[in-house]
């Protein structure tokens, strides 16, 4: 085994930095979890790995740019892939003159949309999981990622990027919105209207509606 | 100028109506409740309403009473305006600005969510927490960022307390239903797989209710209690730490209702220290739904000047916590 050095302790996984075949790779660990039964905890951790690993390859074919899958270890809940040297999109945003923020969030919303439109959702996008680099924009950490083609599971997806634009990126966070679902609904076309139309009852959602009182909704 | 100032604050957002009152010198002097329990079946906001409107001169005198003063001792009403059921808002509405037109002082309309996360500030002398706040009603990630409380997480559909009450119910358990389902996961041995959903740093509930439902005639109460409470606390405590992870802050406050679950702080408490960071946890008795917390919260928002008239002093069923402007954490 080649060596590895500590890289990121993110709040799910330990990435470590180390080689393949002669190629910078980053090996991904899912930790345990003591706050969650041991049952429990291997499970998600298990089904995230297996999950991210194959998301990662099939979006990728949907043209949109994420790292190479070198190979996985179910058991120990580890992926080893292809590194990217850069920084994420989070530590831009702040820079970022009005063109710049208007290109790249429609930019995200494209590649946003190629993953829907291919039958994917990505469970978790902020601005942390988009990487800039060479001219692309890459999207990792799919572990929380689906196949559907739900509106609902679509709709929640952009509710999170917006949620991540608003929290993290306050100030300019309806600029990159309005950019980002420009981008989306140049790809999807007719299919982002439900969508984005779901996305505001998402957002009404989850303060006192008791299931009872949802069924007429 | 100096003198301390008295604050009456009225919650009836759900199923309680609380009446407290809060000193300018942050003392809660008096917190009285009266809770509306549903025969059978969920809250019912209509007769939640009309319980509230039968209970409020009685809460409201005991609230007084206590604190040892009078109506013209108080210098403002405060009031949830939301978020929260339309009827049951309206009649706390309705009292607080009969109070406030007796009394002839400013009415201060205080967001709930805020107000949960002010009262667990004050309670604990956490200036600057990621917040956890669970309750019937709301499961939010929040934390303080640039003259809002930020929405970080928050669930889906229904909220973490709505999930475990209606469990319980349908268990037959008595209300309130919680604290059971904890004593009979505390007997369980085999971990039941239900739906275990996070999605970014949003949670979903309604797919693990219909689950554990569905199984309760099938597997063993306590093992399914367990089961539900590991999957259901699992999920927030990985919300959290996503959030401390994301938000760098160095303490965790655990408030809302749900708050008072021992299994829950245990969670919690393990996600802080992997984090080296402070956990906190609201009072119990200032945890579930109260009028202290809306007097405090109440206070704060009066010396910003956040009063409104009487005539346009609505409330909003859908207030969001994240619209709210907070200028006294400037």
């Amino acid at each position: 085994m080649a060596e590895m050095r500590l890289f990121k302790k993110g709040a799910e996984a330990e990435l470590y930095l180390t080689d393949w075949m002669g190629l910078r790779a980053i090996l991904k660990r899912r930790i345990k979890k003591g706050y969650r039964n041991p049952d429990l905890d291997s499970y998600v951790r298990g089904t995230r790995t297996s999950n991210e690993a194959k998301l990662l390859s099939e979006a990728r074919r949907l043209g949109v740019p994420t790292p190479v899958v070198y190979s996985v270890d179910k058991r120990n809940c580890e992926i080893l892939m292809s590194y990217i040297d850069a920084q994420p999109l989070k530590r831009f945003v702040g820079g970022m003159d009005p063109e710049g923020l208007a290109l790249t969030f429609s930019r995200v919303g494209e590649m946003v949309g190629r993953l829907h439109k291919g039958g994917i959702v990505h469970g978790d996008l902020t601005t942390s999981n988009i990487i800039p680099y060479s001219g692309l924009l890459y999207l990792i950490d799919f572990g929380l990622g689906e196949h559907t083609s739900d509106v609902e599971s679509r709709g929640v997806d952009i509710h999170l990027m917006r949620r991540a634009l608003e929290s993290s990126h306050h100030e300019v966070s309806s600029a990159a919105y309005l950019s980002f679902i420009d981008g989306y609904t140049r790809v999807m076309g007719s299919l982002s209207e439900p969508v984005l139309k779901r996305v505001d009852a998402i957002r009404r959602r989850g303060r006192y509606v008791d299931v009872s009182h949802r069924k007429g909704e | 100028m100096n003198s301390v100032q008295y604050i009456l604050g009225i919650e009836s957002t759900a199923h309680t109506f609380g009446c407290g009152i809060a000193s300018s010198e942050g003392r809660i002097l008096s917190n009285i409740k009266s809770e509306y329990v549903p025969t059978s079946g969920g809250i019912h906001p209509r007769e939640a309403s009309q319980h509230h409107a039968s209970k409020a001169a009685a809460t409201i005198s005991g609230a007084l009473e206590e604190a040892g003063l009078r109506l013209s001792d108080i210098a403002a009403v405060a009031f949830s305006a939301g978020p929260g059921l339309g009827p049951c808002l309206r009649t706390g509405a309705t009292v607080a600005r009969t109070l406030s037109l007796v009394r002839k002082c400013p009415l201060v309309p205080v967001n709930h969510c805020i107000a949960h996360i002010e009262i667990g500030r004050l309670a604990t002398g956490e200036d600057d927490p990621l917040v956890v706040y669970v309750s019937g009603g709301n499961t939010i990630i929040s934390a303080y960022a640039g003259g809002k409380y930020r929405v970080f997480g928050e669930t889906l559909d229904i909220a973490l307390g709505n999930c475990l009450d209606t469990f319980a119910r349908h268990l037959g358990l008595s209300h309130p239903g919680v604290p059971k389902l904890e004593q009979l996961a505390d007997e369980g041995r085999r971990f039941i797989p239900l739906p275990y959903v996070v999605k970014g740093q949003d949670v979903s509930y309604s797919g693990l209710l219909t689950m554990a439902s569905r199984l309760a005639g099938e597997c063993d109460r306590s093992d399914l209690s367990l089961s539900l409470l590991e999957v259901a606390y699992g999920m927030v405590a990985e919300v959290a730490e996503r959030a401390i992870a994301h938000t760098e802050k160095s303490a965790l406050l655990l408030t809302g209702g749900v708050a008072r679950s021992k299994r829950l702080q245990r969670a919690l408490s393990f996600v802080c220290s992997d984090h080296s960071a402070r956990f906190h946890v609201v009072p119990p008795d200032l945890a579930g739904d109260n009028g202290g917390m809306i007097a405090w919260t109440g206070y704060l928002a009066l010396k910003e000047g956040l009063t409104v008239p009487v005539e346009s002093s609505y409330v909003n069923p859908n207030w969001r916590l994240d619209e709210v402007e907070v200028p006294w954490r400037r």
